[in-house]
């Protein structure tokens, strides 16, 4: 993929992620988080990751979004608009946030391997899912199926938390 | 990047958008019309051109001059914004769907890319926004109640959909829309396993789960397009329209486009997944000249229409559900057919190599 398309969906998820933080609307937040997730699935799929690109999409603005959204129109949005901003906390978290920043660039700078230009992407010839498959349920087959457990499990507390008194 | 690849690629977009899939959705509207009218003894439009052909012309012309109405209280940015996201999402999950086989030697799909049915699943779950949106902007409480049963409907039918499909590709062992419709061309449509060989023990065994995958799937489309008999955010009756209550004129329009939009693509999907896309059995594929390159455009055209005839034939026959029986049909009955089904097939798949 040209670098101009990178650039632009790089920007499209920092301005959008931007905005989760500092819009005052909680809709237009979580609007803002379905964009920026958007952006991330385009740059995944740049890296011709089609499979984790699409299951983003999928998974976290198609479903996990929706729920998101579902709750948060069913709440009294006043109340959250008049609220004052506490300048000293903003000021605070902005500090830490770039504080963490220049961390990371110190870091990744020193690096070494950071230096070293990537091999370009070779194409699979196989399917994505294919191999997805594959490498789960043949390299990885205990921890998937202690994670299917884990599921298992929250599942049925969920199904037990929410059920209805039955007298 | 060759300039080839991108100019045939912009053709087949244009072509396929302004040449097939809006007036499809347009004269979808008429037919609706015309479909019901039949079913009820009437006439229907005929006033417009011969037949009432003209009608939707007339249609437009006249939502398009209407007033741009907004009531007061709306929240401006996202009830201009809903009606966009409602129609998008329903255009663009076309882009996967092989709709020909090739002319000119170019493949007829926009985007035959390894994640076929992923992507239209991820597409369609967008969808759901431009509605929830709509209800949510117009700061009314029909338009709300209609919003928050699109959402939970769309999130429980999901599942069935997704679920449904999973059959289909263990048998074919691809997500590639392509290689679905190649695996029906040389073994057989998964619905008519008399097509092709049809001595093979395996094949007729297959089609009974087959069979029901594909009315697990129709159904779930019904839920996803918000078609009657679950069109429950919409319900005249209860919600006085559901979330399109508050909108008039040409965004009233972009819904009503979106949920035919839809319906054309579901269609599509059915066609591609269960009745072997563009192939005809005795009808051969685009390699042997560009008249039969058309023909298998039209032929898969044709059977969208067929089965958008079936969406409609459905819609004047049957009554609409009650939300707690259209929840109680969707978790505990399609989910654990759709789930049984998968569990089926992967049995006679190891069972009887095909």
């Amino acid at each position: 993929m040209p670098p101009l398309l990178f650039w632009i969906f790089a920007l499209l998820m920092l301005v959008f992620g931007a905005a989760v933080v500092i819009n005052r609307n909680p809709v237009a937040s979580a609007l803002s988080l379905v964009v920026s997730f958007l952006g991330l699935a385009a740059l995944f799929m740049s890296l011709d990751a089609y499979f984790v690109g699409i299951i983003q999409v999928l998974v976290y603005a198609g479903a996990i979004m929706v729920l998101f959204l579902f709750i948060i129109m069913l709440l009294d949005l006043r109340a959250e608009k008049l609220r004052k901003i506490n300048w000293l906390a903003s000021a605070g978290g902005l500090l830490v946030a770039l504080a963490l920043l220049m961390q990371i660039f110190y870091v990744v700078g020193n690096l070494h391997a950071a230096q070293e230009k990537f091999p370009p992407l070779v194409g699979s010839t196989t399917d994505d899912v294919r191999n997805i498959g594959l490498l789960l349920f043949d390299n990885y087959n205990a921890p998937f199926q202690i994670v299917g457990i884990l599921v298992l499990v929250a599942t049925v507390g969920v199904v037990l938390l929410s059920k209805r008194e039955v007298r | 990047m060759d300039t080839f690849f991108v100019t045939t690629s912009l053709l087949k977009i244009l072509g396929i958008l302004f040449l097939v899939i809006l007036p499809m959705v347009s004269y979808a509207v008429y037919a609706e019309r015309r479909v019901s009218a039949f079913m009820q003894d009437r006439l229907g439009p005929n006033r417009v051109g011969p037949a009432g052909l003209f009608q939707p012309v007339a249609d437009v012309a006249k939502l398009l001059l209407k007033e741009s109405f907004s009531p007061a209280n709306v929240n401006t940015f996202y009830y201009w914004l809903a009606p966009c996201l409602a129609l998008i999402p329903a255009l663009i999950t076309i882009a996967v769907v092989p709709f020909g086989s090739t002319l000119f030697g170019v493949p007829m799909v926009i985007a035959d890319v390894n994640v076929g049915i992923l992507y239209v699943f991820a597409v369609a779950s967008l969808g759901v926004y431009g509605i929830v949106l709509a209800g949510w902007a117009s700061n009314s409480k029909y338009p709300f109640l209609g919003g928050v049963r699109s959402s939970s409907q769309m999130i429980s039918y999901e599942l069935s959909l997704g679920l449904a499909v999973i059959p289909v590709f263990l048998v074919v062992g691809n997500l590639r829309l392509t290689s679905v419709v190649r695996y029906q061309i040389e073994h057989g449509w998964f619905i008519a396993p008399f097509i092709g060989d049809w001595t093979n023990i395996g094949k007729w065994l297959l089609t009974i789960p087959m069979f029901i995958s594909f009315v697990v799937f129709m159904i779930a489309v019904f839920a996803e397009t918000n078609r009657l008999p679950f069109d429950l955010p919409e319900a005249e009756q209860e919600l006085a329209g559901g979330y399109h209550t508050e909108y008039a004129g040409m965004k009233f329009a972009l819904f009503f486009l979106g949920e035919y939009a839809a319906m054309i693509s579901g269609s599509a999907l059915v066609v591609t997944l269960f009745f072997g896309g563009w192939h005809f059995p005795g009808i051969p594929d685009g390699a042997h000249g560009w008249v039969f390159g058309l023909i298998n455009i039209a032929l898969f055209f044709a059977k969208v229409a067929i089965v958008i005839f079936i969406f409609m034939w459905v819609r004047w026959t049957l009554p609409r559900f009650r939300f707690d029986q259209l929840m109680r049909l969707g978790w505990l009955f399609f989910f654990e057919i759709a789930l049984v089904n998968i569990f089926v097939v992967a049995g006679i798949m190891a069972f009887l190599p095909t």
